[in-house]
């Protein structure tokens, strides 16, 4: 850019004037790079710590919403032999599904929680649900993220008809343990027979059906691997 | 913009450098500067301001750097410097909302980062902070950033008040109220800065005329009185 200055400054810096030599071009950058790269880590340092417990807190408040006992909840992972192990700092393994188990006051397993996610209207919508082994189904849900339309796809979280699908969605497992017995299907509004189907908002079709699906897939996997032990995470 | 003609009149106060932004060369309303985080965050107030505020610091945090380092930034190489300290700055207002809010953070979505790519931002710090020493750039950037803020409250307030009934979250018209729920979508956001445009188009026209319509008066009389004299 050594082209005459076109902008109409009345006295150009002297510096501006003539064309810079490279060690003066490289050390600009370089002390430029050194203190961002020092205000970045700092700041980085300074909030990691408060980011995290929001993060923790974020996550356990969703599961308080969906199972309203709970009064300490802990992470667990399962993993994809079959294993139950508690979640730890960093990315779980591959195949690794991450759930956590709500106790109540006195110290017993009140249910666990999950996360299932599928594609809406405009983007993905991830629920949290509530499962209780007594009934071997879904108590209660809450929706983590999302962004569909106000006043159309939010319908899930308000509408109480929609909302009374999750008091006791059914999804107990076969007779030998390896999928639901019936698969979790939202239908048309109005045609609900069945414990294991939810009844979708009528105008809300796409985002309900996100919520089925979400719930569905991630029930399908997690409880075959958790049923069997769950009487493992009996005491915190 | 006038920055050449301005540097040839008396360098403006630290008031005048304040004030500046907030009414007079306002960035959205006057300048139409950083329209996508106008359009896109404004859908409630609370979202506006927190959007204006971290524009603010990245603003006014920017330009004191890009000013404190004026002298030593050749030209040749200004542009890179300028993004790496306003991406620097943009990265720490992201870590610290997420210490804040996980709420907001999400409701800011992806606005944050798109910070750095606000044409304001860079547009002050190349047109302004660049020319300016440290005290002058910040208290421009500040007064620039707070005008950015007022006139995104301007726009959330209007669409939060149509399109869901509420203020800052306080609900304005009970139960029966039906909100334009357009005024949340997209759409809404071109109407409200439409609305506000027009209506401070037609206040400018107004003073003008009425200024015109004065000096004419003005002159009228002195041609009168002159012709009376003789």
């Amino acid at each position: 850019m050594s082209a005459p200055d076109t902008t109409s400054q009345p006295q150009p810096t002297d510096a501006l004037a003539h064309a810079t030599p490279t060690f003066t071009l490289l050390r600009a950058l370089s002390v430029v790079s050194a203190v961002c790269g020092l205000i970045i880590v700092a700041s980085y340092l300074l909030t990691l710590d408060r980011a995290k417990d929001n993060r923790r807190l974020a996550s356990e408040r969703a599961v308080v919403k969906v199972l309203p006992n709970a009064k300490t909840v802990k992470p667990f992972l399962a993993l994809a032999n079959g294993d139950i192990v508690p979640a730890g700092e960093g990315d779980p393994p591959t195949g690794a599904i991450r759930f956590y188990a709500a106790y109540d006051e006195k110290g017993r397993l009140d249910g666990i929680a999950a996360e299932g996610a599928a594609k809406g209207y405009a983007d993905i919508v991830r629920v949290m649900f509530g499962y209780r082994k007594e009934c071997q189904c879904i108590v209660g849900i809450g929706v983590v993220s999302m962004r569909e339309t106000p006043g159309i796809g939010d319908k899930i979280l308000t509408d109480k008809d929609f909302l009374a699908n999750f008091k006791a969605l059914d999804v107990q497992l076969n007779e030998d343990l390896t999928s639901l017995a019936n698969e979790v299907k939202v239908v048309k509004h109005g045609t609900k027979s069945q414990p294991w189907q939810i009844d979708a908002i009528s105008g809300t079709t796409i985002t309900s059906r996100a919520v089925g699906k979400g719930i569905n897939e991630a029930a399908q996997v997690l409880l075959p691997r958790l049923v069997p032990k769950i009487d493992r995470l009996e005491k915190p | 913009m006038s920055e050449s003609f301005s540097s040839l009149m008396a360098p403006p106060s630290t008031w005048e450098e304040f004030t500046e932004g907030l009414w007079k060369r306002n960035p959205v309303f006057v300048m139409v500067l950083g329209m996508c985080p106008t359009l896109a965050v404004t859908v409630s107030a609370i979202n506006s301001l927190s959007m204006g505020i971290a524009t603010t610091f990245v603003l006014a945090a920017s330009c004191f750097l890009v000013s404190v380092m004026r002298k030593m930034i050749p030209k040749e190489v200004r542009i890179a410097t300028y993004i790496v300290i306003i991406a620097t700055f943009v990265t720490v207002t992201d870590y610290a909302i997420q210490a804040i809010s996980l709420d907001l953070y999400e409701a800011l979505g992806a606005y944050i980062q798109l910070i750095v790519a606000n044409c304001l931002v860079l547009g002050r710090a190349e047109a302004h902070a660049a020319r300016t020493p440290p005290v002058a750039a910040t208290m421009n950037a500040i007064g620039m950033g707070l005008g950015f803020t007022l006139s995104l409250v301007m726009i959330g307030g209007v669409r939060e008040i149509l399109g869901a009934g509420a203020f800052f979250g306080i609900p304005l018209f009970g139960e029966h109220f039906q909100p334009w729920v357009v005024m949340v979508l997209p759409p809404g956001g071109f109407f409200v800065m439409a609305g506000w445009l027009l209506l401070f188009s037609i206040l400018r026209r107004r003073a003008q005329m009425k200024a015109d319509a004065q000096s004419a008066e003005a002159d009228a009389l002195k041609t009168s009185g002159a012709c009376h004299g003789a």
